[in-house]
């Protein structure tokens, strides 16, 4: 077996890997039972599948040139996601889509009611007094 | 190789239609918004299997792209989530009462 062979059978590899978790991801979406375990396993195939498929593509072409441009792929990935993840889960938690009876610990709740009671505090007079006499 | 290439592209069309399946049914906005994020990720990582079966890295610019819009939209969408997006057991709750 020639190391031509050899990489291209480790690129194959990582395909597959790849798809997997790609497969592993849509299992999980069709399976959980709400919004946010749904979001979990959806941002495995964001980063460790598109880095998988990254390298085959990167043993594949064989060049620096080529790994060069393949670097921004996974840096903007690694960047965008946690966000898109945070807004979601986000959003999730405030219009309250997930299942209560599922969790075993909700450390955001006490940070949640106290930003309220903050914001209700904050709030000024329903009425505004009329101009003094 | 190609009984692995056979095995890739069979996984990924199942990737596909389960995330498709998961965009129908719903059974809220951001469920759909999840699943239809988990699809763009499936046409990036297609694209590169696909540069690597037929040897070619012309797609590249098209991955660096979608890897960078690709979650614009998923963040649109969960800035303007309210809460009569909610379909569940309150959300009917407050429906029969009629008071909304």
């Amino acid at each position: 077996m020639t190391a031509d062979q050899l990489l291209d059978l480790a690129a194959g590899i990582c395909l597959v890997v790849g798809a997997l978790l790609s497969l592993a991801a849509a299992i999980g979406l069709l399976r959980f039972p709400d919004a946010l375990s749904r979001l979990h396993a959806a941002t495995k195939p964001q980063i460790l599948g598109l880095i998988f498929i990254v390298i085959a593509i990167a043993l594949s072409a064989r060049s620096w040139e080529t790994a060069l441009v393949l670097l921004p792929i996974i840096l903007f990935q690694l960047l965008l996601t946690p966000i898109a993840g945070h807004m979601v889960g986000r959003a999730g938690y405030r219009t309250k889509n997930f299942r209560r009876d599922l969790l075993l610990v909700d450390e955001l709740q006490d940070a949640v009611t106290r930003s309220d009671r903050a914001a209700d505090e904050a709030k000024p007079p329903e009425e505004p007094p009329t101009k003094r006499e | 190789m190609t009984v692995l290439y056979v095995v890739v592209g069979v996984l990924f069309a199942v990737v596909a239609v389960l995330a498709t399946v998961r965009v129908v049914m719903g059974p809220t906005i951001l469920d759909r918004v999840i699943a239809s994020d988990v699809l763009l990720t499936t046409l990036i990582l297609v694209l590169g299997t696909e540069m690597v079966i037929n040897g070619h890295t012309r797609s590249i610019v098209l991955m660096v792209v979608l890897a960078a819009t690709s979650t614009f939209s998923t963040v649109a969408v969960a800035r303007y989530v309210t809460n009569q997006d909610r379909t569940d057991t309150v959300q009917t709750e407050i429906a029969k009462e009629g008071t909304v």
